[in-house]
């Protein structure tokens, strides 16, 4: 569990994150939603250590990483996995180089047992026959699930996904959400989510928090954001009249007034 | 962004340099690819700059030297201490500033917009001490070594176009190159190599890793790079000899 006690952080004059408080929850997919400039991704860095919170707490397990040493702050890294937006593959490297790139570093295992737990991880994110390739020969989606292979293949407590979506067709951006869902659930693990896709929202969001110029704005599940009374929140998520209808649809099924098996063809009729 | 400031975070980043290595095999193998990318990829370069700079050296200074009453060996002398003195050390490490600085800059540059950087420092790597120290290392391990090949390169550069254009006897200038020879001037160069080596590595490694922004900013930072790297190697190449000769 991941707890953020009344963070800030600003830059210069313009405060990005002004307060904000949360709780993510193990096992679960802890998703933080807003528009861009929200400040989502800064309030991530902030929670890994890339950015220096001005005020507040991150703690791991009740254990204050902002005011841990450095060397301290390492070994609560090497708990956690990232997947970054770019994917942050090593461009000089081969996927197999590029998994096994920790293992090199914070194992004492043989050639043969790490190269193992590589395919044991690409396995699991649904890549074969990728291990000589380079990051370049790779699709957008490819090298997602690269980013993601590396992410666990340390089995991290902590898996911190940074828009994992952004670039990818809904049909790919479906099999990678999927994917982290699985993930988080197999290994029990701590995911916290960045994303301004809706599709993931309703996917995977077990727990939602919305973030608006640096306030959080509103939280829940995904079955409440259907209910949320909260404009912004509204008008973020259901920007479309396409997605008001079909809010509108999944708030009638939700409380029973239409049957949610409901055959197409007599709808059409 | 003033002087200080700039100077005060390339301080910071030189102190953040020097941790202990996570797994002193991977920092083995990072400091081997440098020396490898560095020296081996430089050898080329060095060595068409040096022997042209000693042929081209040799035929202006017999340009020069008009007065019959100044023997021909002066010309192998005046060649021998130009290359080794000024030329290998200094006009070598420009060149590298240009060639090895550049390389550094972007490629640390292009790790840091592409947050390959912030993915180590996830892992809990200290990203400082496995991208930056190999670099600097290993740019003063094999820089040196370039500028004394520079120095053997270049005085054969200048007997070959001596001979070759017929100013000079082989004979004559070989004599010319024993005659007053100070070891101490190699000595004077390979501590000019050890300092440009230094600058050379460093400065770019700092614009590198502190790029903000995207491949514009890579090649700003590269530019950058070079041409303060350029500029501290003049400003030290006049220290040096102030303070040594």
């Amino acid at each position: 569990m991941i707890e953020v006690k009344n963070i800030k952080k600003g830059f210069g004059d313009k405060v990005v994150i002004n307060g904000v408080s949360a709780v993510m929850q193990t096992g679960k997919c802890n998703l933080i939603i807003g528009a861009s400039g929200s400040g989502k991704t800064v309030l991530m860095k902030c929670m890994v250590g890339l950015f220096e919170p001005d005020s507040g707490e991150i703690l791991y397990e009740n254990q204050n990483f902002t005011a841990m040493e450095d060397e301290d702050k390492k070994e609560v890294r090497k708990q956690i996995g990232m997947l970054f937006q770019g994917s942050a593959l090593f461009d000089s490297q081969t996927v197999e180089k590029n998994i096994m790139f920790p293992l090199d570093m914070f194992t004492k295992d043989s050639y043969s047992k790490k190269l193992k737990r590589v395919n044991e991880v690409l396995e699991r994110v649904q890549m074969k026959d990728v291990n000589k390739k380079f990051p370049a020969e790779l699709s957008g989606g490819m090298k997602k699930r690269v980013g993601i292979a590396r992410a666990i293949v340390l089995n991290p407590k902590y898996l911190f996904c940074d828009e994992p979506n952004s670039g990818l067709d809904p049909q790919t951006s479906l099999v990678i959400d999927k994917l982290i869902k699985e993930i988080t659930t197999e290994y029990n693990i701590t995911t916290i989510v960045n994303t301004h896709d809706m599709n993931s929202v309703m996917e995977i969001g077990d727990n939602i928090m919305y973030m608006y110029k640096g306030d959080k704005e509103w939280e829940g599940t995904r079955e409440q954001i259907i209910f949320s009374k909260s404009e912004r929140l509204n008008e973020f998520i259901f920007a479309s009249e396409f997605l008001k209808d079909a809010k509108d649809m999944r708030m009638l099924e939700m409380s029973g007034k239409i049957d949610n098996n409901r055959n197409m063809d007599d709808l059409i009729k | 962004m003033t002087f200080f400031t700039e100077l005060g975070r390339y301080l910071l980043m030189i102190k953040g340099m020097f941790s202990k290595p996570e797994n002193t095999k991977m920092y083995w193998k990072e400091f081997m690819h440098q020396c490898s990318e560095i020296g081996i990829g430089s050898l080329g370069i060095v060595t068409i700059i040096s022997v042209f700079i000693g042929a081209v050296s040799a035929l202006q200074t017999a340009y020069q030297l008009v007065s019959p009453l100044i023997p021909k060996s002066t010309i192998a002398q005046i060649v021998r201490d130009t290359v080794i003195l000024e030329f290998a050390p200094t006009l070598v490490c420009i060149v590298l500033a240009g060639v090895v600085g550049s390389k550094i800059a972007s490629e640390l540059g292009n790790m840091r917009v592409s947050e390959q950087i912030d993915a180590l420092e996830i892992m809990g790597i200290n990203t400082k001490t496995y991208l930056i120290l190999p670099k600097i290392l290993a740019a003063m391990l094999t820089i040196p070594m370039l500028v004394v090949i520079s120095m053997g390169l270049g005085i054969w550069g200048g007997r070959l176009a001596s001979s070759l254009s017929g100013i000079v006897d082989i004979n004559v200038f070989d004599k010319g190159l024993l005659e007053n020879f100070q070891p101490y001037n190699v000595f004077f160069a390979i501590v000019k190599g050890y300092t440009f080596a230094y600058l050379i590595s460093s400065i770019p490694a700092y614009y590198g890793y502190h790029v903000e922004g995207g491949s514009l900013e890579i090649g700003r930072a590269s530019t950058k790079a070079v041409v303060v790297s350029c500029v501290a190697i003049l400003f030290a190449d006049y220290i040096i000899s102030a303070l040594l000769l």
